[in-house]
């Protein structure tokens, strides 16, 4: 049946202000069913993001949205988080956003393991300023600031994100809709810091200058270069070179911010 | 014959064509940089187009 | 019952003064010379309930006070010197975002890293100026460890009141001076908290003007949701970029500080022999106490010496230094930067009498000969 997007879309914001092709409204729709598939009240739920294209998705949800400073979502985050731990807390915002002016905040809120959820979307490009190198820019890509190919080297958001203390990674990609939903929701329902990155597509500013006729061209990109993690384990790195691994990535339990800050309230408290 | 029925919001569409393009049974075709439903009785409701769709201007209702 | 009576330091009594206000949450990073309000309140939160977190830099701080503030709690950060320069950007996403927060200032030497452990005032332009675009400022200067306990707790009042991050600047002096105070009892110091909405949730605008120039603020997590963004936004809090929302919007948040009925409700100065002055002496925070001495010395030889305080420095208090101006002969404004304040003066008295500024950056306070010095050499 069709899904109803309606009972949490804004009435009115639509059409977003995407670009055509752009993955984003793609990822947004599934965050949506993830809302959904959790049962989250709008007024419990807040959607946190930074700026940039990604940034600007809660303004289209109805929930307790806020959209911060370039980088910041995170950092506000925690606070919200921080005051009402009883809310359910989602951040969401681009690769730039998130890993460049933001990647202090990015990796402290997985090192706190704080109860959140982090959707990033990584389209290997700052779009809303018109494309320039991120540092998940493939080395050797064009951007509009590198024009003869992207010399630096890129972050592997997942594992940073693993590396830095996330208690629940995976990686999609906006092709993938289906999966989209599923590890939100599986990231929502983990007690601790989750961090699901939606490898997405920037037709506009990335597929045209790297010659990708269509955006349809950079969809069947994410089609053939994923790979789920379970087949991922019976390949060479030979065959698995240039893929982009899907699925849930890492897993476990362990404490979790605000309940650790309980303890410390009750300690005071006692004392 | 399909029971299931495709609704194109035109106004929302942006004629980006991954609809039509990943439709495993080409029910959708492009005009115009707007999706129309070409072939309705082949459609099997696998749901890819409004799943796939980033604009919010596909819905396929089941019969 | 007799009150509390101890000896603290001015830092101690800003985090003291924070959890008398109601304040809970404190989101910092650590910095010389304000690190001590982190301390104190890292220990008092958590007895209120309250959250305290250190974050990852100052940017973070500011910011998880800003989201914690929109959750409904009473935040706080305290910061010094390059924390504050730091923070600029997001105390003005807290003014057009009109979020409540309170920001304590320990100024220290500058620019950069400057003197750390060494007092200065030279902050007192960029509390008002420091962020970028146009924007109201609410700055308070105590200058005494129980006016920094009771100006923080004001601080709090009127970040609600007003709906907008209020700065409270002191220097390294008298953040780390102690002194004695006797603790305000409950309620007795006036603590104000913000106005909530009144109107069903569905009809809730968090910038709604048809309840003045201060809508209600509702948190995150009751029954109201709400859009927050940096953007220019109309009164239902979604981006505009319809020049006359952005312009009303602008206007009004400005307006709602410096309009002549606000700005009097947030004025605070303190007049010492200024009755029947012919020489005034213009000071604020540390600086005053030098200058209160100074007054009463050349009382003694025979000088009509007299000296305006503001504890409110911004909104600036135009109209009581403008016609104090016109009564005296001149005025000596003393402070520890190389002349900030006393282009203020020097732009609201208009030439209406002479002016002589003290002023020293090297890390030392400012004597009371010094002040004593200028005010003979003006007359």
């Amino acid at each position: 049946m069709s899904y109803d997007y309606d009972k949490w879309i804004r009435p009115g914001k639509l059409p977003h202000i995407w670009c055509p092709g752009c993955g984003h409204g793609i990822v947004m729709k599934g965050l949506i069913r993830a809302l959904d598939i959790c049962g989250l009240e709008k007024n419990n739920t807040a959607i946190v993001s930074g700026i940039g294209c990604a940034s600007r998705l809660p303004g289209y949800i109805d929930a307790c949205t806020l959209h911060t400073a370039h980088g910041r979502a995170a950092a506000f985050a925690t606070g919200v988080k921080m005051a009402k731990p009883e809310m359910t807390v989602i951040c969401c915002g681009g690769d730039g956003d998130g890993t460049a002016i933001g990647g202090n905040h990015f990796i402290h809120a997985c090192r706190r393991n704080i109860d959140m959820t982090y959707v990033l979307m990584n389209n290997h490009i700052y779009g809303m300023t018109g494309g320039q190198f991120s540092p998940c820019t493939p080395t050797g890509a064009k951007a509009s600031t590198t024009p003869y190919g992207n010399p630096d080297p890129i972050f592997d958001i997942s594992k940073l994100a693993i590396g830095a203390g996330a208690t629940f990674v995976a990686r999609t990609t906006a092709f993938h809709a289906t999966q989209i939903d599923k590890l939100i929701a599986e990231g929502i329902k983990h007690k601790g810091m989750a961090v699901i990155e939606v490898v997405d597509d920037c037709p506009t500013t990335y597929g045209r200058r790297n010659k990708f006729r269509s955006v349809v061209d950079m969809m069947k990109v994410l089609k053939d270069t994923a790979v789920p993690v379970v087949a991922a384990a019976k390949m060479t790195a030979e065959q698995l070179e240039g893929k982009i691994l899907t699925g849930v990535l890492y897993q476990e339990n362990k404490p979790e911010y605000c309940e650790q800050y309980a303890k410390v309230i009750a300690k005071a408290k006692g004392a | 014959m399909s029971s299931a029925k495709i609704e194109v919001i035109e106004k929302y569409c942006k004629g980006c064509a991954i609809c039509a393009e990943f439709c495993p049974k080409q029910v959708l075709e492009m005009d115009a940089f707007v999706v129309t439903v070409a072939r309705p009785q082949d459609c099997i409701a696998c749901m890819q187009c409004e799943l796939r769709c980033p604009d919010f201007a596909i819905k396929v209702h089941k019969g | 019952m007799a009150k509390k009576v101890a000896v603290i330091q001015g830092n101690t009594a800003c985090a003291l003064g924070a959890v008398y206000a109601g304040c809970n949450f404190f989101g910092g990073y650590p910095i010389t010379p304000s690190t001590e309000v982190a301390e104190v309140l890292s220990e008092e939160l958590p007895k209120v309930g309250g959250k305290f977190i250190q974050m990852e830099d100052e940017i973070a701080a500011m910011a998880s006070v800003i989201g914690a503030s929109l959750a409904g709690s009473k935040a706080l950060t305290a910061t010094s010197g390059p924390g504050v320069s730091l923070k600029q950007e997001l105390i003005g996403y807290a003014c057009i975002a009109e979020v409540p927060c309170v920001i304590i200032n320990v100024m220290r030497g500058g620019p950069s890293t400057g003197m750390p452990t060494g007092p200065g005032q030279s902050d007192v332009q960029q509390a008002k100026w420091g962020t970028h675009g146009d924007h109201a400022t609410i700055a308070l200067v105590p200058s005494t460890i129980p006016e920094i306990f009771s100006e923080t707790v004001r601080a709090f009042n009127l970040a609600e009141q007003y709906r907008m991050p209020v700065q409270v600047l002191f220097d390294e002096i008298v953040g780390h001076m102690r002194e004695p105070i006797e603790f305000p009892e409950p309620g007795e110091l006036e603590v104000i908290n913000r106005t909530a909405p009144t109107v069903p949730p569905e009809k809730y605008k968090p910038y709604d003007t048809s309840f003045g120039d201060v809508p209600p603020l509702a948190a995150f997590g009751s029954n109201y949701r709400f859009h927050v963004t940096g953007l220019n936004k109309a009164q239902d809090g979604f981006p505009t970029t319809k020049a006359e929302y952005v312009d009303a919007e602008e206007r009004r948040q400005v307006r709602k500080v410096e309009s002549p009925e606000n700005a009097a409700n947030i004025e605070k100065n303190e007049e010492f022999k200024c009755d029947d002055a012919e020489v005034l002496i213009f000071a604020y925070g540390s600086t005053a106490r030098s200058a209160r001495y100074a007054v009463n010395k050349l009382r003694e030889q025979g000088i009509k010496a007299g000296m305006f305080r503001p504890i409110t420095l911004w909104p600036f208090p135009e109209k009581r230094v403008a016609a104090l101006g016109k009564q005296v002969k001149a005025i000596v404004v003393p402070e520890m930067n190389l002349g900030q304040m006393i282009l203020e003066v020097e732009r609201v008295t208009k030439g209406s009498c002479a002016l002589g500024g003290v002023h020293r950056v090297d890390g030392e306070p400012i004597n009371p000969d010094q002040i004593m010095s200028k005010v003979k050499e003006v007359m």
